[in-house]
This record gives C-alpha cells, structure tokens and sequence, in this order.
C-alpha cells in the first residue's frame, strides 16, 4: 500500500538526519578500544620495564619518571604489566566472544530456520541455558580442569553461547518472513544456501552489535574470575588479578588499585559505547524490513 | 472458456501480438483441485483446544498456457495463500495441484526443481523482495545460481535490458533504486530461469500511481514477447480487468466466480462480484456525479460491520 | 514573502466561513526543503483533495497543519484556524504547543492511514473515545461515556456498546479506521484532516468509510481535507484538488476541471496513468494498448530539479522551465507551468468522455 510510500519519505529523512549527526558513542568507543588495541600492540615490541622484573628494593613506589604508574609489591612496574595484561584481556574476550558467536550463532540460526515442532524444544533449551549463570559455570570449570587463562576464557564462551542463540533466532525470524526470502524458496534455494546466503548477511548487524557488548561482559568476567583467583594464574600479568594484588594494600597505597581498575573501565565503557554506537549506525538499515 | 485447445502448438507458436490472436486458451498448464489450506491458530486457552482458520476451502481452477489469470480478492479471501501453493511454498491440508500434468503436492523439495524452473513470482513490496545485502547482479541471477547454472553475465544483461534497466546497475544496491526500479529487478530475477509461468502477488500495489502504469505495460510487453502464462493476484479489481483475460473472484476462502474478464467484470453473477465490482470508486463515475454515499450504496451488504 | 510559484492568498478579507487558511507553508528537515510555500484556504463544509505521490510532501502539510511534525522537521509560514475564536488567532506554526495541543482533538482532528498504530493498544476503544472529550473538558466523565457509545454508532458500529469494550486488537482494520473516525468527530471539529484514511482497507470497507468521513463532516459542517494518491477516491470525495509534486502545488481548482483538463503536464500524466479504464465497461478488458505513463520515478527527497521541479520527467520541458513557473490563472483554480495544455486542444490517445 502507500504505507511505503510515506516510509520512504520518512526513511530518506532519517538518512539526512543521521548524516547530519555526529555518533558519539561510536568515535568515544573506537578511541577507547583503540587505545587497549594499542597498548597491547605495543606490549609486544616495548615496555617501560620488563613486567616480570622484581625490584626488590623498590616496592610498592608511587608515580616517578621512572615508573609512570609506580610499582607493585613486588617492585614490578604497573604500566609495564598493565600493557601485557591489555593482551590477555583482549585474548580472553576475542576467544571468549569467538567461540560463542561460532556456536551460538549457527545454533539460532536454525533455532529460526526449523520448523516449530523442532523449534520451540530447541529455543526452551535455549532458555534454561540463558538461566545458568556463566560465571559460576567458570567456577565449576576452574575446581574440575585447573584454573588457567585458558578454562576462564571457555567457560565465559560457553556461558555466552546461549545470548548469541537468541539473538540470531530473532533475526532469522525477521530474515525469514521477508519476501526475499520467499523469492530464493522459489528459486529452488537450499536451506542452507539460504542460511549462508541471505539470513547470515542481514543478521551479520545484529551479531556485531552483540559481540562488542558481550566483549565488555567477557573482559568484566575475566577480571572478576582473576580476581576471585579461577583466571589467568600468576605471574602472567591480567587486570583482574592485579586488583587483587593492589586490593591487599588498598589501605597502605589506594592508587595501586586506580590503574588496573580504570583500565577495566575504559575497555568495558569502550566496547559498550561501541555496541550502542554501531546499533545506531546500523539497526536503520535494519529497520527498513517493515513488517 | 474457447476450447479450441492447440495443445502441440500452444506456448512457443510465434504468435503475432495483438490482443485478437491471444484466446488464452492453450491447454491446461494449471490444475488445482479440492485445494484446502487450514493454520492452527496459537493456543489462547487451556480448556479448550485452539481452532483454526480454513485459509483455503476446496478451491478448483484451471490455468491455460499463455492465459493472464486474475485471482481477485480482498484481505483474508485467501488468494495469496493460493498463489503460494500453486508456486510450491506452502503445503496444502488437502487437494491436488499439478503442473503441466504433474503432482506438485506431496512432493519433497528436490523433487520440485522441474517447478521451480519453469514458475517465478513477484511479489508486493519491492523492497522487502530484494535481499538489501546483496547487489543487483547476484540477486537477478541467484534463481540460475539455485539451479546450478553457471556463468551468467551475457544473461545479466539481456535481463536487466529486458527490464529496462541500464547495464550499470548491476553493481548497485537494492536501496540505491525508486519502488518502480525495484519491482524491475524483481521482474529481472524471475525471468532469469525462462520460465514459463509468472506469478505475481500484488505486483504494483505498494508502487505510486505514476510508476505503476510502468510496470503494468512492462508486465503486459514481457508476457507477450516471451509466452508468458502469468496469474496475477490484486485486490484491486480495475488492475486486474486491465491486465487479465479471465478472472476468478475470491471470497472467504472460495472462488465465488470465475470466468473471461469481460464477462465477470460487464455481467457479474455472484453477488458479491457486484458488491466489488460497485465498490472500486472510478474516476469516470466520479466526475459524472457518483458521490461518496452512492458509492457506498452500491458497495452495501447485509453484512456491513466488516 | 510569497514567491511567484504560490496562489496568491483568496480574499484577504476573511469571511466567517472560513475554517482553515494555510499561507506560505513551508517544511524543511535542516537546510532540506521538503514542502516548499504552500499556501490554501478551507471554508467550513468545503471538501478538498490533496493529491500526490510518495515524496510529494503531502503527509508532511498535513502534520504541519496539525503541528504535529516530528522532531527534526521545522515548518514557516502561517496556518490559522480562524474558528478556534476570534479573540486570539492563532498561527499554529508559531504558537506553544500547549496552545495547538488544545486545538487538537477540538477545532482541528486528524485521522490516519494506519489505524492500528495510531490507536492505544492497551486501552479498551471506548475509553479512547471518551478520553478526547475528556481532555478538553467538553464533557463529564458519565457524560463522555454515554457520548462515546452514541458516536461509535454514528460510524455505524455494530453493537457500539460492546465495541467500546473491546480492546484495538480485537477488531478489524475497517473497525478500528471507523472507531479513529469516531475519536476524530467525538468535539464536533471545524477542521477534519484525513491522510489516505482508506488505503490501507479493502475496497468494500473504503466505499463505506469514505462515505462516513463525508457525512461526518457534512454534518458538523467541517472543513475536509482529504489527503490520497488515489484519483478515483478523491474524485469520488472532493470537490477541489489541489495536486503536490515535489513538495509544490503544481495545480488546484474544481475537482472536474482539473481531472476532465488538466493544466500541469505533471497533472495530466498522473490522470492518464492512473485511468485504467472505467470498471465493468466492456473497453476494459480488450483495451491491451500500453498505459500512458509518466517516464522516470519520482526523486528521492533533495533531488528535485530547481526550477520547475517535475522538468526532469515533463515531456514539454524546455529553457524556460529552468527558472521556477509563475502560479496562473485563478488563486483556486490555476496552475504552476509556463507550458500548460491547453484544454481546446483534443490530443489523441485519451479516453473519450
């Protein structure tokens, strides 16, 4: 009906409106993972100071010309391993994030794609899943396999697979019940030529935006396990364990808890704001599949 | 109907155009019998057991090759339902379709590909029928593609001139293009394979007045030029007169009535074919002084909480 | 003020009739002009059509007539409701929003395309219905409720009483455009806008509502502004048009005028491309010669020629329509188009009448 003729109308406004405004989240967010990006980058060819080198003589210093950030109890420099710790926490939530949109996406998808009498068993699955905390799942993996890097970062995975699931189900749900679709059934397109083809592209939005949300979920989560002491083990540098490290002298040196903790915020603010701007910039085109 | 039936001639005789040497009335291409389609509506209460709507209730028609066959109905007449039987997208309850002779219904999808060569829709809204994600060249090719058909440039661009459309906007996308240039591509891609039939689901209704005469004599020009059997679904009956030659009116589920265009349009039987027929506001009846009331005069039914 | 393109403004000495007096509107979203100086004027029980395709800008005067365009959008010029009482004349366009949002609902009401948006999904419809009474304090609450069924009836509801019970979602698309009827006549307005009411129903529905939207009107002695892209429906409703293109009035004047000759050559394509020929006539069906048709699409919002903005698609289009046309002939009966046809002049290929 003409219901699409003032759509696009509309639609065309929206374009100029959009181009016409700056998306701060999106440049504040690329800045803030940038800077984690490149701190870890940097980590590989230079430090300050070797982040393993104990300096027993000088423990627990305040910031010098020397050590930017001061040093730990051990003498060792904070920003020195608070840039290696850069590297584990965006390993953890590449890998984390990886492995659950690598399940969960394929999973959702043919939550969305199959019929509903194998459908809905699959999507209650789904849900009881949803309900199981993910961090105690990486408690009960870190008692039974050893606490590693490694078992942290599968267990936040696995805890997330579930989150991607059903995020992809609702939009091959959307996918599905478009013409376009329709029009590639007639064709004689395959189920899974149509999964690949068509639903994976249009929903590639959706699950961009989810990654970078759950990437900050995921860094949170490493820090948090690492804290708890069911991470990244010692001496390998991670954000969360420096905390608690810093957290038993919180009385004596306040600050040596301020680094590692701003670093978590500034990479979970940074991959949040990237979701809400990426959402931003790209559900429009999403939007234009009216009902 | 006209029986004279050339069926050995029938679909690729190099008719001259012409609305004369067009009697639609090659043999059956078509045959939908006792066709009934029923959803289960969602369960809204524990006690008692969810009832369904018949979508379809035992609908039999004939369509004859080279035939422009109207299906013309309002909401919830079913006729979308229909035409996505007859094009193997949805499973009947019960009833048999057959396509040039064979069973399409109870068919597994791999067994259907002799359907989906020869039978190609367009549906309603071009933007919701072009895949946003993909460029014009891969979307009016996927059908060959599906077929597994190899390279198709030449065909590309034979399609898209078909179409009138120019050969650079094959590396375009769908939202880079007017309502009207949308529904080309979509015609494009459903001439891709050469088939035989067009199926054509509300081609025109989401397009502006302008564009829409476009697209019908687009439709009219490639039905003609490549033998085209096309059944064409519209609520808007005045569409449908100008482009079908027979047309079978829908209600409820069932076709009311059916028959050669200018015989249901000029001499309508069922009374509701008069009911449509008196509520399609015209602007020739308008300007001779058919008010809105006198409008609503010859649209009135028994039923009028609809 | 008015560029040369505009109907001068008919009778500046308002009479008492006059409902609606639209000068030199216009909308922009930023520096993106989108209605350009429209300008018109609606006495009460006057029925006029606004006519125009997707990108005309005709959704976009209506939202402005109402002060309803969304955020973004800033519209200049004046619309007045001369009705809404003599001691303070409002102009819409710059008026506070507690002062139009009085209006709204009372002098001027507005009835949409979709009525299932437009309509509160967690509210049962009667409710709605009195709930418009309410807010303008035309009516008690017992009061509202009895008047409310009584208007459901007026748009000839079955059942009102049980309707007004019922929630948006339990009804039909006819059902819920006549309870957005009811809701638009519930304070007897001067001003009743409709924005393609009917496209969105079948064909028997329309007949019926649009003969509703002209007898409410009719009865209440409102001005009517029918907005639509269908020619057929607005024929049938209006007894002027005013046809937009590009964000322009291209045209206007007595509906048979301009539908039996047209001036515009914008005009005169959408008549003849929208005339599939008349229903249930016997040169229908065998009538196979192709449609006339406009060439082109219309432009994306921004895209539009200057000058003469349908020249890039107008088959008579020459040097002169490089600068913007100079409105002609009468302020409601004349066009903007420096080549108009010339209605003594038969062409072929029409429809004889």
């Amino acid at each position: 009906m003409s219901a699409a003729a003032d759509a696009i109308d509309l639609g065309a406004l929206r374009e100029g409106e959009r181009r016409g405004r700056v998306n701060w989240p999106l440049r504040i967010g690329v800045i803030l993972v940038g800077l984690v990006v490149v701190m870890a980058a940097v980590s590989f060819v230079w430090t300050p100071w070797d982040p393993y080198f104990v300096d027993g003589s000088n423990r627990l210093a305040g910031p010098s010309p020397s050590h930017w950030m001061g040093t730990d109890r051990f003498g060792r420099d904070i920003l020195s391993r608070l840039m290696v710790g850069a590297r584990t926490t965006l390993y953890v939530g590449v890998v984390a994030v990886g492995l659950a949109a690598a399940i969960g996406t394929p999973f959702g998808i043919v939550m969305g794609m199959a019929p509903r009498r194998l459908g809905t068993p699959l999507v209650r699955l789904n849900d009881l899943l949803l309900a199981f905390p993910a961090l105690l799942l990486a408690i009960m993996f870190g008692a039974v396999f050893g606490a590693s890097t490694t078992t942290a970062m599968i267990a936040i995975g696995l805890g997330t697979v579930p989150v991607f699931a059903r995020i992809a189900r609702s939009g091959t749900l959307q996918v599905m019940s478009t013409e376009y679709v329709l029009a590639a059934r007639s064709a004689g397109r395959s189920a899974p030529a149509i999964a690949v083809r068509h639903v994976l592209p249009n929903i590639s939005s959706l699950l961009l935006v989810q990654a970078s949300v759950s990437f900050a979920i995921a860094v949170l989560a490493e820090a948090a396990l690492s804290f708890l002491g069911f991470g990244t083990q010692p001496p390998t540098p991670s954000w969360g364990f420096m905390l608690n490290d810093a957290y038993t002298v919180l009385q004596v040196m306040p600050l040596q808890s301020l680094w590692p903790g701003l670093a978590i915020a500034i990479a979970v603010l940074g991959f949040n704001l990237l979701g809400d701007g990426l959402r931003d910039r790209l559900d429009p085109r999403l939007a234009e599949h009216r009902s | 109907m006209a029986t004279e039936d050339h069926v050995a001639a029938a679909g690729h005789g190099a008719s001259s155009p012409g609305p004369s040497t067009r009697p639609g009335a090659g043999g059956p291409i078509i045959e939908v019998t006792d066709l009934v389609r029923s959803f289960r509506q969602p369960r809204t209460s524990l006690l008692s057991s969810p009832g369904a709507v018949h979508a379809l209730q035992g609908v039999t028609l004939e369509v004859r090759r080279g035939q422009r066959f109207g299906i013309v109905g309002e909401s919830g007449s079913g006729k979308s339902t229909l035409l996505r039987l007859i094009g193997a997208l949805d499973r009947p309850t019960s009833g048999s379709i057959r396509f040039e002779g064979r069973e399409v219904t109870g068919r597994s999808e791999r067994h259907l590909k002799f359907l989906r060569d020869d039978m190609q829709f367009v549906f309603q809204d071009p933007m919701g029928s072009l895949d946003p994600r993909m460029r014009v060249r891969d979307i009016v090719v996927e059908p060959l593609v599906a077929l597994g058909r190899g390279d198709n440039r030449a065909r590309l661009e034979e399609l898209l001139d078909a179409v009138g459309l120019p050969a650079t906007a094959a590396d375009r996308y769908p939202h880079q293009f007017s309502g009207g240039q949308r529904q080309r591509i979509a015609i494009a891609r459903a001439l891709s394979t050469r088939p035989a039939v067009l199926l054509a689901d509300e081609p025109v209704s989401a397009l502006d007045v302008s564009v829409r005469a476009q697209i019908l004599n687009l439709l009219a020009g490639l039905v003609r030029d490549f033998d085209l059997t096309m059944v064409f679904v519209s609520h808007d009956l005045s569409v449908v007169q100008r482009v079908c030659d027979f047309v079978a009116v829908m209600q409820d589920g069932r076709i009311v009535e059916q028959g050669a265009t200018e015989q249901v349009t000029t001499n309508p039987r069922h009374p509701y074919t008069r009911q449509l027929l008196g509520a399609v506001p015209s602007m020739q009846a308008a300007l001779a002084g058919q008010t809105a009331a006198d409008l609503a005069a010859s649209a009135a039914t028994a039923d009028t909480d609809r | 003020m008015t560029a040369p393109s505009t109907p001068p403004t008919p009778g500046a000495a308002s009479s008492d009739r006059s409902a609606l007096v639209v000068e030199g509107l216009d909308v922009a979203a930023g520096r993106l002009g989108l209605v350009h100086d429209v300008t018109f004027r609606l006495d009460r029980g006057d029925r006029v059509g606004l006519i125009g395709e997707s990108g005309s800008g005709k959704s976009l005067t209506a939202l402005a007539i109402m002060g309803l365009l969304p955020d973004g959008l800033s519209a200049a010029g004046t619309v007045h409701v001369p009705t809404a009482g003599a001691a303070h004349d409002t102009d819409v366009v710059t008026a506070r929003e507690s002062v139009v949002a009085d209006l709204r609902g009372r002098v001027m009401s507005m009835v949409f395309q979709e009525p299932m948006t437009a309509l509160n999904p967690l509210m049962r419809v009667g409710r709605q219905v009195a709930e418009v009474m309410e807010v303008h304090d035309l009516a008690s609450r017992g009061e509202a409720k009895r008047r409310s069924v009584e208007l459901l009836a007026q748009v000839q509801l079955r059942d009102p009483g049980g309707v007004a019970r019922r929630y948006p979602h339990q009804l039909s698309g006819g059902q819920r455009q006549r309870v957005m009827l009811a809701i638009a006549l519930a304070n007897d307005p001067d001003v009743l806008v409709c924005d393609e009411p009917t496209t969105a129903l079948d064909v028997t529905v329309q007949a019926q509502m649009l003969d509703l939207i002209v007898a409410g009107a009719a009865e209440r002695d409102a001005a009517l502004l029918f907005i639509t892209h269908d020619l057929a429906v607005v024929a049938t409703v209006c007894e002027r048009v005013m046809v937009m293109y590009g964000g322009h009035i291209v045209e206007t004047g007595p509906t048979e005028r301009v539908f039996r000759s047209p001036r515009h050559p914008y005009t005169r394509g959408l008549v003849r491309a929208s005339d599939l020929g008349p229903v249930g006539s016997p040169d229908g069906s065998s009538d196979h010669r192709p449609l006339p048709t406009i060439p082109g699409s219309v432009p994306a919002a921004g895209e539009f020629p200057s000058g003469c903005v349908f020249r890039s698609r107008c088959e008579r289009a020459d040097q002169a329509c490089h600068v913007q046309p100079p409105w002609d002939g009468q302020p409601d009966d004349g066009w903007a188009c420096v080549h108009p046809y010339d209605p003594s002049v038969t062409e072929g290929g029409d429809h004889g009448d």
